[in-house]
């Protein structure tokens, strides 16, 4: 795999409300991951107000930067390069974390190594299990819903994504609208767990053949729901609109996963991003890949949810592949994944 | 004493290094571009070309605020983040401060500002003294009129020196008519330099690194909106 014996990253990620670094060793061994999360701070606001999380990124950044070192006992001597996610996400919070990265590299005299956040959740699962080709992720998480097809390291292929919401952000806003405190989707899946799905919610399948997805239709659906219900003076429990929201999210996740997975012919299913942690997604898709006899790779929740440890694997990959950047690295918001 | 200054608070990107205490170097542009791109190509230039190394820093200074948000955090985290990787302290210095320096030989008051919007400026006032600016108003946001208004109390010159001078200067010269002095393009304009002269010369505490962070002047807009929604809470608690 590696010329070298042994391969340490230094790896930050600031991309959205969690300031993170760790120390990652030939892209598996976890030596530190110190994630600070700032989701006191925007609970009042009902969601993640970008300038805000901007400002705690800075206050927090050497602090982490420090605990990090510190965990994983190491000295700067045996870090081999700085990786950060350079997007996409929240511009001004990656904008912190770039710009540390560069300024460590270059104080340390170190290769940078840019990663794609994505990228990064997919590696999460790489900490867990060995990736093992061809395969298939499903990324689910407050900004992302997709379906990624990769035939080996490094190479990504996007043939699924959502149209609108993301299938967090679809659950966070079902959640305020039964008035629960943000963020809604780990308690929806917690009523779910405790109610019935005795309503028929929509699934959006979309085009024939189609591997997108589609998340608005259906919120819509819910608040129509609740709204005529109210009319006719019927009331649904929360959890029966919970768990019935959830079957109709996971029916199409699962679904979806599943045909995409016997086209391309993979044995091998990884799920990543932070909807990880939903309880009804982990247990259908587990019994989904095992009836396909199909192997899928859950990584624990603090590995689901961002964390520079998942940044540390993806770009142990590129460093091995020399893939640096340079110092114009730059915190993009929409990038890519290539 | 060896000291890289950063100042990235305005469009202005500056860089600059003093080498025992000497200025050997600074690198100055003035155009309307992307400072997360350009910073650290710039600060890499600059060692190169005077033939330093990050590792011989004893401090590391930079502009703290006011001025662009995001600006100004580009500089406050690289400066804080080289700090923390080579061990040396970091000392923040008001933009305002550093843009004062330019009216050192003034004889009267200088007023820094920048545009902040709706009539609004982030300023201070200074004087000079024995080659040093000493600050007499502490650095605010405020309403320009009403910030002018107080000037003219003082009834001595006062200079003005601003990126955004254009913006507000009918106003200035309509409450101080004759009292108000403005600065030239080119002393209107925050150098590197001198905020690394400004920085050498303050007191440091070493264990400051972490919890350094920008002086915004401002509450983010959702933070004083929340706070004004739930003043009433907030003064309960
Ligand atoms: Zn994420």
């Amino acid at each position: 795999m590696s010329e070298r014996e042994s391969t340490t990253i230094l790896a930050i990620e600031t991309s959205c409300d969690e300031t993170s670094v760790a120390v990652v060793r030939n892209g598996r061994d976890v030596l530190s991951n110190v994630v600070s999360s700032q989701i006191e701070s925007h609970k009042r606001f009902g969601g993640v107000v970008p300038e805000i999380a901007s400002r705690h990124h800075v206050e927090q950044i050497t602090f982490i930067l420090e605990e990090a070192m510190k965990e994983a006992n190491v000295s700067k001597d045996e870090i081999d390069a700085v990786a950060v996610t350079e997007g996409p996400g929240l511009v001004g919070a990656l904008l912190v974390g770039v710009n540390a990265a560069k300024a460590v590299a270059f104080a340390w005299g170190k290769p940078l190594i840019g990663v794609h956040h994505i990228a990064g959740h997919i590696y999460a699962n790489h900490i867990v299990e060995e990736l093992t080709f061809p395969l298939l992720t499903l990324v689910v998480s407050g900004g992302h819903t997709e379906l990624i097809y990769m035939k080996e390291h490094g190479s990504y292929e996007v043939i699924g994504e959502t149209r609108d919401d993301a299938v967090g952000e679809a659950y966070d806003k079902v959640a305020r609208t039964l008035g629960l405190p943000y963020p809604g989707g780990p308690q929806m899946d917690k009523l779910a767990h405790e109610g019935e799905a005795v309503i028929n919610f929509p699934r959006a399948w979309l085009e024939e053949g189609s591997y997108d997805f589609s998340f608005s239709g259906l919120k819509s659906s819910v608040i129509n729901t609740l709204h005529n219900a109210k009319q006719r003076g019927e009331q649904w429990s929360n959890e029966e609109i919970a768990a019935s929201f959830q079957a109709s999210v996971i029916e199409v996740l699962v679904t979806k996963a599943m045909r995409a997975a016997k086209e391309k012919g993979v044995n091998r299913i990884l799920l990543a991003g932070g909807v990880a942690a939903n309880r009804g997604l982990r247990k259908t898709l587990t019994e989904a890949c095992e009836k396909a006899d199909i192997t899928l790779t859950i990584p624990p929740l603090k590995l689901c949810t961002d964390n520079a440890a998942m940044i540390g694997s993806a770009g142990t990959f590129l460093f091995w592949d020399g893939k640096y950047a340079d110092d114009r690295l730059n915190g993009q918001a929409g990038l890519m994944l290539k | 004493m060896n000291i890289l200054a950063i100042d990235t608070s305005t469009y202005v990107m500056g860089v600059a290094l003093l080498k025992d205490g000497v200025p050997v170097g600074e690198m100055v542009t003035h155009e309307k571009k992307n400072h997360s791109i350009r910073l650290m190509p710039a600060i890499r230039a600059l060692f190169n070309e005077v033939e330093m190394e990050p590792k011989d820093l004893d401090r590391m200074v930079v502009s703290e605020g006011p001025g662009s948000y995001t600006g100004v955090r580009i500089g406050v985290t690289t400066a804080k983040t080289l700090a923390w990787s080579l061990g040396v302290p970091v000392v923040g210095v008001s933009s305002m401060e550093m843009l004062a320096q330019n009216g050192r030989y003034f004889q009267g008051v200088v007023s820094p500002f920048f545009d902040a919007r709706r009539g609004q400026v982030f300023t201070g006032l200074y004087r000079g003294a024995e080659g040093t600016m000493v600050s007499e108003k502490e650095d605010c946001m405020t309403i320009h009129e009403q910030w002018l208004t107080s000037l003219k109390e003082l009834d001595e010159p006062v200079l003005f020196l601003s990126p955004d001078i254009d913006k507000h200067e009918e106003l200035i010269t309509e409450i101080l008519g004759d009292l108000a002095v403005f600065g030239s393009a080119i002393d209107c304009l925050p150098r590197p330099l001198e905020l690394a002269v400004v920085g050498m010369n303050a007191i440091v505490d070493k264990q400051e690194t972490h919890t350094f962070s920008p002086n915004y002047h401002r509450l983010a807009e959702a933070e004083a909106k929340w706070l004004e929604a739930n003043k009433n809470n907030v003064r309960d608690n």
